[in-house]
């Protein structure tokens, strides 16, 4: 067994850690909780306690906040599984060894290199929905290629538009859930996939049977960081959308409601309300994987 | 010979997926290229009538400041958050105190929330500890919120590894630091890698807490760019060569350095 | 063994870096000037008056710490946390009017600046009519340095020729919907051109002007007129029929892009403050009067819906001495003619130097001498923040719903919770 002395020494090699996060994270998570009971509008701080009102307006009685909760599920659904799709098929296709595999892989995790401060511009341009003589972006694109049926109005479309936002959410991130993947793929023994060959099983059944199943812990943690990326999506709506109300997010309805208008504790609740929904999210991923360790 | 058809087939997918990842960077240097009065969302796929590199002449000259106060910054701060964290997962991963498997949950949770909803305090504190306005505070502000996902990429890494190579350096009388230098820092190259490229794109690429902590002349690189896209006038091609410019560094570490990132994922890190 | 090197290396590397980056210069004789002008026009003339500055007062060291507003507002952002954390800058920029008083006024972090005012005389420079608008309580708390127009209607006459249809007449909102009636009569999808969220509010004002004239539209803002009348349902229903002349793609355009429209020919007008005007003429070199030309929004000749950039003082300032001399080189003859011919705004003060400025600029200032005075809501001056912002909200759900009733339920309601209506 350890002894006493190390075991302490240890606790003392993480202490400042323990400190900074307990300051930085849950300290600052502390006063923003206080701050969204409080009625606190204007540049004069201002504790006066109203309880849960803010939350019971913004959930009840905010257009803006309803719009918001749907902007993000209409975000978050494509993103997610669009990113996932694409991340395991390219993946499955670098598993086959092929020449070139780490040009490609390389290629295709650059992405996430990059913030959308540099490239927002750049997308805003490609996801142009003008028409006619005016038209250009992808649009332009596919009709001088003579693909014109993939032609669209992108974040314009009515009802949907929040929807085209997934596209570069999906070119940041799919290259990482690719390289999740591959490091998946690539922990599977062959022999595995040799013995069902040999008991005569093809490709597509080996795939579904025995890889997808395997890969299904991958799935997950891609699952969950990929969630709350897209639950705290703020940089990208700001770089594509400005602050359009049919593009709204929580995350921009909170900085907007804070630095724009000054109402501190309405701003305040919006983010504790991200954050409990983020918190939903993770919060019984980290107990599942921490159990499922513990049992090893 | 299905099989290495298929494989040939293959490369028609990732060609055109080449193309997707590709087109955003193929815009920012065909426009970074042009002259302003070309410039145009309408002729954006145009090739210019003349190639110059006046623009990116221009962007280098105006990033130059920022450039510098972002490897100042973004060097040491991976570095320090590196070493912050690979002590942290080692003792969370074999040396685990009591109430070690609470404290690891809660530093986790960290990663997740937006950094947007803690600015008004975190402003407020660096001032009470008269770090605000230099590249220090914001360094360690980028040490500190990357905690969580140091610790966890170097925990998961450390974990893997057998405890029996543990208990028998501690058989021979080495003690708990010792057995971290001479044992566990020489194999863990990889989750090193994966962790500086990972903190050195977070720290390079972050912009919210560069423009909120730092003062005018210690503003990162993105600041820069963003202030360059400020007027009320935008030239267009002088801000798509600078923001090429500022992509440039990590694009060239993703690039170079991207097989071992995968091959430290695949090592066992990030598993999450 | 090897990494023991290493581990030499990367210490001396964080080691050389940390020194590095701790070495900043901090002068005690300074002066930090926040703004948000860090490009175009408004930077070079910002530059102008730091090169004055450096002139009069080498010893002081100018901190130019501008921050771009940007649509995340960011430069708003890190003024509220530097005002929070009790560090402001020594002056800053904002726009004169209520977003200054009904914000930082009145939260008691604005000195008054009665003195400067008297000792620079410049309560006889100033326009009568503008200093109420920058005052409370009858106090000044701003410098005014420039003057901005948001009631202009750019257009495109080479457009209009083509299309064989006049130019609407700057009295009538009514001739206007007309001429981009034959517009789109003649096959022309889009005769309006429009941009992101703040040109839709910048819209929106200047078609409520429009409809309910001068002075109801200053009463609206100081709690004397009813947002709830007959006059305000007509303003949203223009604006509401004004939507339908609009580029479907309005919301990914910015405002030069919108204004781009106009020049290229895809669209015959658009609205838009008169920071448009250096854009057409020097950006796109354009002449005035064959590549565009302008007249104030159809139903506004007469009123002059205006914006200023102003700086203050505020309380706390670390280097208040250099600060107020700043505000003096604002406010004087020299600093506002060196600003204002490079940012295409017109000077404050009535007695600039008139030679120096363009051909629009000109009428300009003839037209603030002689036209009613009133303040612009999307650029600060008639609504504070909190106001401002809501009834950004409530146009962006206008934008999606059209539903007028909502509309004007919202602007009754938001003058009680945020305004001065009891």
């Amino acid at each position: 067994m350890q002894n006493k002395k190390e075991r302490l020494q240890a606790f003392f090699m993480v202490l400042p850690s323990i400190l900074a996060v307990a300051i930085f994270i849950y300290g600052f998570i502390g006063w923003t909780v206080r701050v969204s009971f409080t009625s606190w509008k204007g540049m004069i701080p201002d504790y006066t306690w109203v309880g849960l009102q803010n939350y019971i307006n913004l959930l009840t009685n905010d257009p803006r906040f309803q719009v918001d909760v749907r902007n993000t599920l209409l975000f978050t659904i494509p993103f997610v599984f669009g990113t996932l799709i694409i991340g395991l098929i390219s993946a499955l296709l670098l598993d086959q060894g092929l020449k070139g595999e780490t040009f490609f892989r390389s290629l295709f995790l650059f992405p996430m290199a990059i913030s959308y401060i540099v490239t927002g511009v750049a997308w805003r341009w490609l996801m142009n929905p003008a028409t006619g003589a005016r038209m250009s972006g992808l649009n332009l694109l596919f009709s001088k290629i003579g693909l014109d049926f993939l032609n669209s109005s992108y974040t314009a479309t009515p009802e949907w538009g929040m929807a085209y936002i997934a596209i570069p959410a999906i070119w940041q991130l799919s290259g990482y859930c690719m390289a999740l993947y591959l490091a998946g793929l690539r922990a599977i023994p062959d022999e595995i996939r040799e013995a069902a060959r040999v008991d005569g099983a093809n490709e597509f059944q080996i795939f579904r049977t025995i890889i997808l199943p395997l890969l299904r812990p991958v799935t997950l943690s891609a699952l969950i960081i990929l969630g709350h990326m897209s639950l705290k999506t703020f940089d990208l709506i700001i770089a594509i959308a400005g602050k359009s109300y049919a593009l709204d997010m929580p995350s921009i309805y909170m900085w907007n409601t804070t630095f724009d208008g000054h109402v501190y504790g309405v701003g305040a609740a919006i983010s504790i309300l991200l954050l409990i929904s983020v918190a939903i999210l993770i919060i019984p991923y980290l107990i599942y994987s921490l159990r499922k360790e513990a049992q090893l | 010979m299905t099989r290495s058809r298929a494989r040939y087939l293959s490369y028609i997918p990732l060609v055109l997926l080449s193309f997707f990842y590709l087109l955003p960077i193929y815009v920012m240097v065909l426009t970074g290229l042009k002259s302003l009065d070309e410039v145009s969302i309408k002729t954006m796929w145009d090739f210019p009538r003349q190639l110059s590199m006046a623009n990116f002449a221009v962007a280098f000259d105006e990033l130059r400041p920022y450039l510098w106060n972002s490897i100042k910054l973004v060097i040491p701060s991976s570095i320090l958050s590196s070493i912050l964290g690979s002590l942290n997962g080692y003792v969370l991963a074999k040396w685990k105190f009591k109430g070690a498997d609470i404290v690891f949950p809660l530093i986790l949770f960290g990663m997740f929330i937006p950094y947007q909803s803690i600015l008004i305090p975190l402003v407020d504190f660096m001032h009470k500890i008269n770090l605000y306005g230099g590249i220090p505070g914001l360094m360690l502000v980028h040490i500190i919120y990357g905690i969580p996902i140091t610790t966890l990429t170097f925990r998961n890494y450390y974990a893997s590894i057998p405890n029996e190579l543990v208990e028998a350096a501690k058989i021979d009388g080495a003690g708990m630091f010792n057995i971290y230098r001479n044992i566990l820092l020489p194999i863990s190259i990889p989750s090193f890698v994966v962790v500086l490229i990972w903190q050195f794109t977070q720290a390079w690429n972050d912009f919210l807490f560069s423009v909120v902590l730092t003062s005018s002349r210690n503003w990162t690189v993105t600041v820069g760019l963003n202030n360059l896209a400020g007027g009320q006038i935008i030239a267009w091609n002088v801000q798509m060569a600078a923001s090429f410019i500022a992509a440039l560094p990590t694009l060239l570490v993703y690039i170079f350095l991207g097989k071992y990132f995968i091959r430290g994922m695949m090592a066992g890190s990030l598993k999450g | 063994m090897g990494h023991k090197r290493l581990m030499l290396v990367v210490a001396l590397v964080v080691i050389a870096t940390l020194m590095l980056s701790s070495c900043a210069k901090t002068g005690d004789k300074q002066l930090e000037v926040f703004s948000w002008w860090t490009g175009g026009g408004e930077e070079a003339g910002l530059n102008a008056m730091i090169k004055i500055w450096e002139e009069k007062y080498p010893d002081i060291e100018f901190v130019n710490a501008a921050v771009a507003g940007g649509a995340g507002s960011n430069a708003k952002a890190v003024l509220a946390t530097r005002l929070s954390a009790g560090d402001p800058p020594d002056s800053w920029q904002g726009h004169a009017g209520q977003e200054l008083i009904g914000t930082y006024v009145a939260a008691g972090q604005l000195e008054p600046l009665d003195d400067l005012y008297k000792e620079n005389g410049w309560y006889d420079v100033f326009p009568a009519t503008l200093i109420p608008l920058i005052s409370k309580d009858g106090h000044p708390y701003s410098v005014p340095v420039n003057i901005h127009r948001a009631n202009v209607l750019w257009y495109n006459p080479a457009v209009l020729a083509q299309y064989n249809v006049d130019p609407p007449d700057p009295t009538s909102f009514d001739s206007w919907i007309a001429t981009m009636d034959a517009l789109k009569a003649a096959g022309m999808e889009a005769p309006l051109s429009l941009g992101e969220a703040w040109t839709q509010k910048h819209l929106f004002e200047t078609i409520l002007l429009a409809t309910v004239g001068p002075d109801t539209y200053t009463k609206l803002w100081n709690g004397e007129a009813d947002w709830g009348s007959a006059d305000v349902t007509k303003a949203i229903e223009n604006f509401g029929l004004i939507l339908t002349y609009v580029n479907p793609d309005y919301a990914s355009l910015s405002w030069q892009d919108a204004s781009k429209l106009v020049a290229d020919g895809d669209a015959a007008f658009n609205v838009m403050g008169d920071w448009a005007e250096g854009y057409f003429r020097v950006d796109l070199g354009l002449e005035l009067g064959t590549g565009f030309d302008w007249m104030p929004v159809p139903g506004t000749k007469g009123s002059y819906q205006f914006l200023s950039d102003s700086f203050v003082l505020p309380v706390g300032a670390k280097h208040r001495d250099a600060a107020i001399k700043w505000l003096t080189l604002c406010g004087s003859k020299e600093g506002q003619d060196a600003f204002n011919p490079l940012k295409g705004s017109i000077p404050a003060r009535n007695d600039a130097d008139v030679s120096l400025y363009s051909e629009y600029l000109q009428a300009a200032m003839a037209d603030w001498k002689v036209d009613t005075i009133v303040g612009s809501l999307a650029h600060g001056v008639v609504a504070n923040d909190t106001w401002s912002n809501d009834i950004s909200t409530a146009l962006g759900q206008y934008l999606t719903d059209k539903d007028n009733a909502a509309l004007q339920a919202a602007l009754v309601n938001l003058c009680k919770t945020d305004g001065p209506c009891k």
